[in-house]
């Protein structure tokens, strides 16, 4: 695995969080599809490499899992945020506003130059 | 924290594979359904909206694959398939597995064993508070003291002790000690301990708190010893008083004084030598108790104490031998006394103290056998070497077999490292099931060797402990074996380019050059260190021989020794010679006995005497130093030592006579170059006890060893027991039998009794008194033997391994040579030729090497050279003629192949 993967990972971790935030428990396709909606289909990624990041987040703790059944009754493995994964939610948010900020100061047009 | 519970689940997600996987599945498989629904929602057809899903989520297996890494440990799971796998390789060869295990067992065990001895004796400290500051001090220059020195390693006389104290700045506190042998026993036969006679402050320097009652205080250590107090040791208190507390309080009786008995020392103290136990201590004022000839307080010829210090704080052991430098004179100058010979009180004055570390305890055993373990474990290491050539000569052979099987993986996408590793997995699991084994066999050892090294006269004590350093050193060794016997083979069997090993259909690529050649330098190492160990052994060996058959100019078949006290006869100074006289007249009587005599010194007994000589007519700056033996009439009859002139003692030599010797060759041939000495007179220098003496030489005898062995014959002066101006209570009787000893020392037992019941007396056979003198040297014959047979066997091991290998390579060129008409004698000589070139080359290292090494023998040696050229061919005869031998067999199997065979074989 590269460097590019973990930076994907990185990320894919919070848009994971944030997801489960917003909308409550919620099996891994529902994940996938959020995710590809929100980001305007910008985001063209395999679904399969979210499964490990799942597990991941569960071995952290920051994420529980269940087997329950869908709307259109399909047995289906639900994932919902734990305490410990909203604090998480919160750090790494504020962390990659904090990053997002750095970055627009320093992309912001030439006020420092000439 | 996130990470150790992440890691644990990991940790768990090596267990139950089975069922998560299977979870695994079934949550992705619902993803596909909830997408294949979705998709069709959206207006697909059934195809297209699942080949849609599956699109869009991806290489399933890969995901799958990603999963599983990330829910175990991958390392550590493939690891436990390496081992998983290797042990079902092992489990599948039991032959080569339990050869392979049983001599890495006995390698590192003899390793393991002789460092664990090491260890004990030269590494582990005393089990006092902080060993470090523990610091004997010591003369730095003690040649040409006069007087007796009565325990091993004693440095100072109690005045010298008493000015050390009193002068030194070093030590936060110091005190004195000396060892002996007490006799427990009230009356009748000796029973005896051993003891430690200690000044008050012994036990709070060392740190040593009691485990029962109290240890000495300075008060218990006054002058006069108004209550004389004793502390035993716990090993003592558990035989003797059976633990019980009530023994506080008694009385026990040391050397026919009584002692009330104050306290218990912890069990793990076992004294301040290494190699010996102690049973009782006593303080040090105990000398006035006994008569006053015994007193040794007030003498500054009798060296009789070991003083120790504990270092103040911030003194290094430099600064206090530095400060005890400075203080010598003023403690030497104060501390003569009148005993001390004249003539050489300006050499006393020049003497020097010193500091050295002693936080180990002091050890005779250690001082006799230290260098010979080292060179033991020398010699261990060797054999160990050979364990692992030989095991990698197996496992190369056990490689090449499986080439095909490494060739296959390697094709399949196996890398060289994953290969490596897993044939390393191999060789790690020999090697830890042998140094397990190893270590066992070690603890069996070496007990071995401690009952090999105690004598009936000398028993050791030598606590051995698994400890932290052999557990170590185990593994150490263990982890090196393993890696020269497996590394080598490994890298050495996965060097196969996949293509050329799948083409070559029967014979793969190990079979060409590069790998045999490593298999033949194998065996030349092999054969190398063989060669080395069995000079060794031969070398000890004869060595050993030539100190059991040496002429020493005596013979003792049938003698015994008998050591009598008699203190108890409280017998006045002028009554004791004549008493002694008689003693010996009425052991004389009883049947059997044919002759008996005193002797101050025994013969071989490693005591010695000597003294400055010099002839009349010449000074006392040509003296030479002479040895000394007071004896009774009889002493040469009973050693058969031969009369050359002049005459024996006689009943009439006495005190009041003149003072008259015999003397031994050696005298005549140093101190009269050759002339007749009968008639002759000489000079002594004057003793702590007599002035300068002159006596007449009335004998010549033969030539016979004095104190030990491995001395040459030197000059010996023989006075008369009959003369000796100074009788102690104390005799050693020489007693020639023609009964066995045991009964001789039964008839001297009932004799004795009857004489007295107040003489306590001990004996001893001469000869077994010789053969314990010859410990070391019969421990080296012995083990070196054994190193060396084992090296040998393993040399024949591997040479028939080889050279049956060569056999099975070459079975079609002899099929073409036995076609073209070499005849069966001719193959033969091809593979012998072969075995006589690796022999050769291996000879020439392993005798290149041996002469490297045996400068570290030297010194163990007796009466032959460490080069010694007999020894070097013997060895390399021996060797030669195992592996001619190991190498026939497979020579003349292929001698006995029928061509038809052997052109068809591929």
């Amino acid at each position: 695995m590269g460097e590019r993967a973990d930076v994907w990972q990185g990320t894919l971790t919070l848009m994971v969080l944030k997801t489960l935030q917003a909308l409550g428990p919620l099996h891994g396709y529902g994940i996938a599809r959020r995710i590809e909606q929100t980001s305007g289909d910008l985001l063209a990624v395999n679904y399969g490499t979210l499964y490990p990041a799942l597990l991941k987040l569960e071995q952290e703790g920051y994420i529980s899992s269940e087997w329950g059944t869908s709307d259109n009754n399909r047995k289906a493995k639900y994932y919902k945020l734990t305490r410990a994964g909203r604090k998480q939610l919160e750090k790494e948010a504020r962390e990659w506003e904090q990053t997002t900020e750095i970055l627009a100061r320093f992309l912001a047009p030439g006020k420092e130059s000439a | 924290m996130r990470r150790l519970r992440a890691l644990l689940l990991k940790f768990g997600g090596l267990f139950r594979r089975d069922r998560r996987d299977a979870e695994l599945s079934s949550e992705i498989e619902s993803h596909l359904q909830l997408h294949i629904e979705d998709n069709l929602r959206a207006g697909m057809n059934r195809e297209e909206a699942r080949r849609h899903a599956l699109i869009k989520l991806g290489g399933i297996e890969h995901t799958k694959e990603i999963c599983r890494d990330q829910r175990g440990l991958p390392l550590l799971e493939v690891l436990l398939r390496d081992i998983q796998y290797a042990l079902r390789i092992l489990r599948k060869n039991p032959g080569f597995t339990a050869v392979a295990v049983l001599t890495l067992a006995l390698g590192i065990g003899a390793n393991s064993a002789i460092f664990q001895m090491l260890d004990a004796l030269t590494m582990a400290s005393l089990p006092v508070r902080n060993p470090k500051e523990i610091v004997e001090i010591k003369i730095a220059n003690r040649e040409g003291a006069r007087g007796s020195v009565e325990f091993w390693n004693a440095q100072a006389s109690y005045p010298l002790w008493e000015e050390i104290r009193r002068r030194q700045e070093a030590f936060s506190s110091i005190f004195a000690w000396s060892s002996g042998q007490y006799n427990l026993s009230p009356s009748g036969d000796a029973r005896w301990a051993s003891g430690l006679e200690v000044s008050g402050s012994f036990f709070s320097t060392l740190g040593i708190q009691p485990a029962l009652g109290r240890v000495f205080v300075d008060a218990d250590n006054q002058p006069g010893c108004s209550t004389p107090s004793a502390v035993l040791s716990y090993a003592f208190w558990q035989t003797e008083y059976a633990g019980d507390s009530s023994a506080l309080g008694k009385k026990i009786t040391l050397e026919h004084q009584l002692y009330e008995i104050i306290g218990v020392t912890p069990a793990n103290f076992t004294g301040l030598e290494v190699g010996n136990k102690f049973d009782v201590a006593i303080p040090l004022c105990s000398e006035s108790l006994g008569s006053a000839e015994d007193n040794r307080s007030n003498a500054s010829t009798e060296w009789w104490l070991v003083v120790i210090g504990r270092l103040k704080p911030g003194w290094t052991i430099e600064k206090a031998a530095q400060h005890l430098g400075a203080i010598s004179p003023g403690a030497f100058e104060s501390s003569l006394r009148p005993d001390y010979p004249k003539a050489s009180i300006p050499q006393y004055l020049k003497f020097k103290l010193t500091a050295v570390p002693a936080g180990g305890g002091l050890s005779r055993l250690r001082e006799s056998y230290a260098s010979s373990l080292w060179l033991l474990l020398a010699i261990s290491g060797v054999v160990l070497l050979i364990v692992c050539t030989n095991l990698a000569n197996l496992m190369l052979a056990r490689a090449s077999a499986r080439e095909r099987e490494l060739t296959v993986r390697t094709a399949l996408g196996a890398s060289r490292a994953r290969l490596i590793c897993q044939l390393l997995t191999e060789g790690v699991l020999l090697a830890a099931a042998g140094a397990a084994l190893g270590v066992w066999l070690a603890t069996i050892l070496s007990e071995l060797l401690l009952q090999f090294l105690a004598t009936e006269s000398s028993p050791v004590f030598l606590p051995l402990h698994l400890d932290w350093r052999v557990i170590a050193f185990a593994a150490g060794v263990a982890t090196a074996a393993c890696i020269l016997f497996s590394l080598a083979p490994a890298l050495r069997g996965t060097r196969v380019s996949p293509s050329s090993a799948l083409k070559s259909s029967g014979r793969g690529a190990t079979s060409g050059r590069a790998g045999f050649t490593l298999r033949r330098l194998l065996v030349i190492s092999q054969i190398a260190f063989s060669l080395m160990l069995l000079i060794g052994a031969l070398l000890f060996t004869r060595s050993f021989l030539n100190l059991t058959t040496e002429d020493t100019g005596l013979h003792w078949n049938g003698v015994v020794i008998s050591y009598l006290d008699l203190s108890r006869l409280n017998l006045p100074v002028e009554r004791r010679v004549t008493y002694k006289s008689e003693l010996v007249r009425t052991l004389q009587q009883i049947p059997g006995v044919e002759s008996a005599a005193e002797a101050s010194i025994i013969p071989l007994s490693d005591s010695s005497s000597s003294n400055a000589v010099w002839m009349a007519g010449s000074d006392s700056t040509h003296a030479t130093e002479c040895s000394f033996s007071v004896v009774g009439p009889d002493f040469f009859k009973t050693l058969r030592i031969g009369m050359l002139a002049g005459r024996t003692f006689l009943p009439g030599d006495s005190p009041a006579s003149p003072n008259v010797a015999i003397v031994n060759e050696s005298f005549v041939r140093k101190m009269l170059h050759g002339a007749y000495p009968v008639g002759l007179r000489f000079s002594r220098e004057a003793t702590p006890r007599d002035p300068e003496m002159q006596f007449e030489i009335v004998g010549l005898v033969k030539d016979s060893k004095y104190n030990k062995i491995r001395r040459a014959v030197s000059p010996v002066i023989y006075l008369s027991q009959a003369q000796d101006h100074h009788p102690t209570t104390l005799a050693q009787v020489l007693i020639r039998s023609s009964l066995p000893p045991s009964a001789t020392v039964a008839a001297l037992k009932s004799s004795i009794t009857q004489i007295s019941p107040d003489i306590t007396a001990t004996y001893e056979v001469f000869d077994t008194m010789v053969r314990d003198s010859l410990m070391r040297d019969r421990l080296m014959a012995w083990l070196s033997s054994f190193f060396g047979l084992l090296a040998i066997l393993l040399a024949a091991v591997g040479l028939y391994g080889v050279i049956a290998y060569v056999v099975a390579q070459r079975t079609n060129e002899v099929g073409i040579r036995m076609a073209l008409g070499a005849s069966r004698s001719e193959i033969v000589k091809m593979f012998l030729g072969e075995t006589a070139l690796l022999l050769g080359i291996g000879c020439l290292a392993g005798g290149a090497m041996s002469l490297a090494a045996g400068r570290a023998a030297g010194a163990l040696l007796y009466g032959l050279k460490p080069y010694d050229p007999v020894t070097f061919a013997l060895a390399a005869a021996l060797l030669g003629a195992v592996a001619i031998s190991a190498s026939f067999v497979p020579a003349r199997r292929a001698a006995r192949v029928d061509p038809m065979v052997a052109l068809r074989y591929e």
